[in-house]
């Protein structure tokens, strides 16, 4: 093809699976027939800590097919997340750990008994609460993804000590759970010696892999059937225990089990953000240039497994410091085990960060996005959004003095904040077939989570095939097409696209002499650029009662450098959606922890806030849209993490200009406010 | 979900079997019941009787029949104009799809949204007698500074349910031992040593109609519902009331106050403080401490004391009429508008305590 007509990539190309979605014919995984269905309910453990002697059920229970539990549990492979090693052992490492499955012919009848069990439990002592001086707090290696605990350049505290401007500040993130709105959900069935797993997941590839390690098939033995995810915000990146308990509960029975979490259980068995303690030092000269930082994070992980929320990670990239010294410490307590919540590291890293230098702002008396640009001297898309962010905000207009607007009873204030998130692309697998009729399909196991993932894969390949978008199905979702990598680390469209651009060039070159072309970029993902990154800037206007201490959002705004944007309606709602997640962050979200109960008590959505409807007044974003071409063939990068990056921070700054109250036990809340002097 | 049995009422005098319970709208039982809270025999559903209807009263006022809908009583032109407190506290409750189905009565009797009685493996003197309070030194930021005991510091989580304490409306019960009608002021029991019994109904005690008296001074009223996002989320602090000024002295006033104890609390110190003193703010800020010197704040509840105080001061100053001298000035000014309320008898003892460590 030599004229392109129109080009679908850079189109606002409307979601290809919109009107199955709203018309409620797009299946989810709990809701695909089976013949004979069973449903499992788990019993969580009551106790944080302690050993399971015993599982009784009464005998009269109605319609109960099994109560599995580790005294009769089939014994399974081990697994490199002790979390999946489900109903193996007496030892109880956290509250909600499944005990045991009750299988039932019924939802309701499985539910029920799973109420009645009773439960022999020798319980002991627990410890769950984060504290900086916890006396087991030790350096780990490695923190999230694979990268050093630790880091130092030149020598921070002599750079500290000389400094004419210092600031030396302690911000506090709550555990945070995902929930995204549909729970994990695994229906589970054996066809001879296959297992076939209808589960809610971002990554079939990888479910089927660590699946079938469980319970000793290949990879190829198990089929991974993910068409439909309703959201998933890292929590399911990786096999949850749902997988492995339906598959036990299928083997046992000989029928197909259904177990989908009700969402108490999302606040343990998935995982959450784990909650950070960071100390952020930040020397400079009076000029307001950057002369040392020290960012030291504190966390907890689970007795099972160490997984380190890398807060302070972040701040190795973001400006060129001479003197920087960066470090994580653990501790290990009777929680669940923390997992990935969107941009782990960077969401709670930006916020220790960006809030510190808008204290060292105002104690320079230097503009904040001034303070920014002068320390971003190689960073110059970082720059533009900056420049172009407070152009678009009305940020000029802005008294740098807190406290100085009032409307009625309503304090205003703006603040700003800056974004990031590394680019990268994952290897992944992609296969295209001529189907005649200038028709083709396109293969690979990836997952659309509701962002668009499926819309872009059909839009790239269009382009590369050169015909009209419609002319393009996509199959992905599916275990057994070509391997994909994880929707996770906003790189997605670059690791899916990437493998799709490469079989749409293969196909062409074959011109005509093949039918089928399968590209895998596993060796030109190992020779990419290091160190890149997507930039942003954020603005918020806040307003805070002088009457009850809330504090709503009136404006957010969100400017970014995504290099080549590959649809804009489907970007937008990514930046938007990453936006109101930081609005969360900043304002409404925190699970609750009972240290003596050992566990978060506000375990559900009517007591686990996240911003409604009504909380997002104003909210807008904007991007440069300038394609990096030496990063991917598409140029871009990715985007579904960096809404949520830095925006909490801008809130937060936007609140202290209003109130003259720094905020710096997330979330910020009324108590707080009324609660405190200026 | 324990296995259970549904009818539909028939007639007022159906009776209630022993494990029997009514269920209304069903928007706060079922959940209980999915949670393993509410583990009735029966279910006998009210929400088909003849109790649909909005009805004035031969000597003045209305009636508001049990099974009339959240949604339906919102709406209601008379009860815009004539209680509008009563529509506002509505409307800033829950969601519009929960007020569709949520009932008079079951809003009423809706219980409390403490986290540890909802989760049926916590202990709770409420769920479970007997079996201790970890609220008190656990999770409690939301939880009761007036009215609550040892036992139990839950709040009674309706925002109907304050406006009608501020109205005088009047709860219309039919059962076993025939009809009575119980004031909604004296329709809930403080938790003392038996926290697991909400109100003073008895066992298949159905409520049939709210009244609401004849009240001019409910023509000038309202409801603000300070909560921890903008919308469908329990208020943290609310305050109904209804004021009548003339010549700059307070003639009536109506006060009841939200999410701060196991009822909604009718301000009686308060109005008794306000009949026949000045519309002013600083009277205002008073009343609310004269009603607010009995509170009993815990580790994280004593932000309470300073919101309701705030709140009172400015719901009353809105409610003066602009011709009014005490209207004047910007309802940011005087002694509503300091974050801490560090002034006034309200704000002493562990107020202060806690103030520190929550912010640094
Ligand atoms: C997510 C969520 C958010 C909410 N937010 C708010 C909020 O912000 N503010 C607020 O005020 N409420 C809120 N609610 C609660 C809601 O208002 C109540 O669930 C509703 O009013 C209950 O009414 P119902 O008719 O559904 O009662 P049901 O659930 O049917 O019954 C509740 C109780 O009342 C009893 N009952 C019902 N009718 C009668 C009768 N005629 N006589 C005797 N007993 C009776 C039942 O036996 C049961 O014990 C929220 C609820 C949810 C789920």
């Amino acid at each position: 093809m030599t004229s392109m007509v129109t080009r679908a990539v850079g189109a606002p190309v409307a979601r290809l699976e919109g009107p199955a979605k709203v018309s409620g014919a797009a299946r989810y995984a709990a809701e695909y027939p089976q013949d004979h269905l069973a449903y499992g309910w788990i019993v969580p453990s009551p106790v944080a800590r302690g050993r399971l002697d015993a599982v009784l059920i009464d005998p009269a229970e109605e319609d109960v097919l099994a109560v599995l539990w580790y005294g009769n549990a089939p014994e399974l492979a081990k697994s490199d997340d002790p979390e999946l090693a489900v109903l193996q052992s007496d030892e109880i490492r956290y509250r909600g750990q499944p005990l045991a499955l009750v299988i039932a012919t019924s939802l309701e009848a499985a539910r029920r008994a799973a109420q009645a069990v009773q439960l022999e439990i020798a319980e002991e002592d627990h410890d769950v609460e984060l504290r900086a001086d916890h006396p087991d707090r030790y350096t780990p290696e490695t923190v999230v993804p694979d990268v050093p605990a630790e880091s130092s350049t030149g020598d921070v505290e002599a750079a500290l000590t000389s400094a004419p401007v210092t600031i030396d500040v302690t911000y506090e993130t709550p555990p945070l759970h995902n929930s995204p709105m549909e729970p994990h959900a695994t229906i589970a069935r054996w066809d001879d010696q296959d297992l076939i797993l209808y589960d809610s997941n971002q990554h079939p590839s990888g479910i089927a892999d660590t699946v079938g390690a469980i319970f000793g098939l290949p990879a190829g033995r198990v089929h991974v059937v993910t068409e439909h995810v309703g959201g998933g915000f890292g929590s399911k990146g990786t096999a949850r225990p749902n997988a492995v308990l339906a598959a036990l509960g299928a083997r046992v029975t000989g029928r197909p089990v259904e177990v989908v979490l009700p969402r108490q259980a999302m606040f343990s068995i998935v995982g959450h953000r784990a909650p950070t303690l960071q100390r952020i030092r930040v020397g400079a000269t009076e000029d307001g240039i950057l002369t040392a930082i020290d960012h030291q994070t504190c966390t907890q992980s689970s007795r099972l497994l160490e997984f380190v929320e890398s807060a302070s990670v972040v701040t190795r990239d973001v400006y060129p410091v001479p003197n920087l010294r960066t470090g994580h410490s653990v501790v290990r307590l009777d929680v669940p085990t923390p997992r990935w919540m969107r941009a782990p590291g960077e969401a709670p890293g930006m916020v220790g960060l960006e809030c510190a230098l808008d204290e060292l702002a105002v104690e320079l008396g230097l503009d904040p996005v001034e303070l920014r640009i002068r320390n971003s001297p190689a960073n110059p898309r970082y720059v533009e959004c900056l420049r172009s962010g407070a152009a678009r905000f009305g940020w000029s207009e802005r008294d740098p003095r807190p406290g100085q607007r009032l409307e009625g009873e309503w304090r205003l204030g703006t603040g700003m904040a800056g974004a990031t998130y590394p680019a990268s692309a994952m290897p992944s697998t992609a296969r295209v077939r001529a189907l005649g009729a200038g028709e083709y399909e396109v293969a690979i196991a990836a997952a659309d989570l509701g962002t668009g993932a499926r819309t872009i894969l059909a839009q790239i390949a269009a382009d590369e095939l050169g015909v009209p978008i419609d002319k393009v199905h996509i199959r992905i979702g599916d275990s057994t097409l070509p391997q994909a990598s994880v929707a996770g680390g906003s790189s997605g469209s670059a690791s899916w696209g990437w493998a799709v651009t490469g079989a749409c060039r293969e196909l062409r070159a074959a011109d005509g002499s093949s039918d089928e072309a399968t590209f895998d970029t596993t060796e030109l993902v190992q020779q990419q650029k290091e160190n890149r990154h997507a930039s942003g800037a954020h603005f918020a206007e806040v307003r805070v009662s002088t009457v009850t201490g809330e504090i709503r959002v009136s404006r957010l705004f969100g400017m970014y450098d995504g290099g080549r944007i590959l649809n804009p309606r489907t970007a937008r709602s990514q930046f938007l959606g990453g936006m109101i997640m930081g609005m969360g962050m900043a304002l409404h979200e925190e699970s609750v922890l009972d240290p003596a109960q050992g566990t978060w008590v506000n375990h559900d959505l009517a007591e686990y806030h996240i911003p409604t409807h009504a909380d997002v007044e104003w909210i807008d974003a904007a991007w440069l849209d300038q394609p990096e071409d030496d990063l991917n063939p598409m140029g871009s990068k990715g985007i579904g993490e960096i809404g949520i990056v830095g925006s909490p921070a801008a809130i937060l700054n936007a609140v202290w200009h209003a109130t003259g109250i720094r905020i710096r036990t997330l979330p910020a809340r009324l108590d707080k406010i009324l609660t405190a002097t200026p | 979900m324990k296995t259970f049995d549904y009818r539909t009422a028939t007639g007022l005098a159906d009776g209630l079997e022993p494990g029997a319970v009514f269920l209304a709208g069903g928007t706060n039982l079922v959940d209980l019941m999915k949670l393993g809270i509410a583990t009735p025999d029966v279910l006998v559903d009210v929400s088909r009787l003849p109790l649909r209807e909005i009805t004035d009263l031969p000597r003045g006022g209305m009636r508001i029949g049990s099974a009339v809908r959240n949604s339906d009583l919102a709406a209601d032109h008379r009860v815009r104009t004539a209680y509008p407190v009563l529509s506002q506290a509505l409307l800033a409750g829950a969601s519009g799809q929960l007020r569709n189905m949520a009932t008079t009565g079951g809003n009423l009797l809706q219980r409390t949204r403490c986290r540890y009685f909802m989760d049926a493996t916590m202990p709770c003197n409420k769920h479970l007698p007997g079996s201790g309070c970890p609220a008190r030194d656990g999770d409690h930021r939301n939880l009761a500074i007036l009215g609550g005991s040892e036992a139990c510091i839950a709040t009674h989580p309706s925002d109907m349910a304050v406006a009608l304490a501020a109205l005088d409306a009047v709860v219309q019960v039919d059962g076993p031992t025939g009809q009575r009608s119980i004031p909604v002021t004296d329709l809930y029991r403080l938790p003392g040593d038996t926290p697991e019994r909400d109100t003073v109904l008895e066992h298949g005690e159905l409520i049939t109609a709210v009244d609401l008296p004849e009240l001019p001074v409910a023509a000038r009223s309202t409801y603000r519902k300070a909560r921890d996002r903008a919308s469908y989320a329990f208020a943290v602090g609310s305050v109904a009331a209804a004021l009548d000024v003339e010549d700059g002295l307070v003639r009536e006033v109506r006060l009841a106050f939200g999410a701060v104890a196991p009822k909604p609390w009718r301000a009686f110190a308060a109005e008794e403080a306000l009949r026949g003193r000045p519309a002013t703010r600083e009277r205002f800020a008073a009343a609310a401490d004269a009603e607010l010197r009995h509170a009993t704040p815990l580790r994280d509840n004593a932000y309470k004391i300073a919101l309701i105080r705030n709140l009172t001061v400015s719901v009353l100053a809105s409610l003066v009429p602009s011709t009014e001298p005490a209207a004047q000035g910007p309802a940011a000014q005087g002694p509503a508008a300091q974050g801490p309320a560090a002034q006034g008898p309200a704000t002493q003892g562990p107020a202060e305590s806690a103030t520190e460590e929550e912010t640094r």
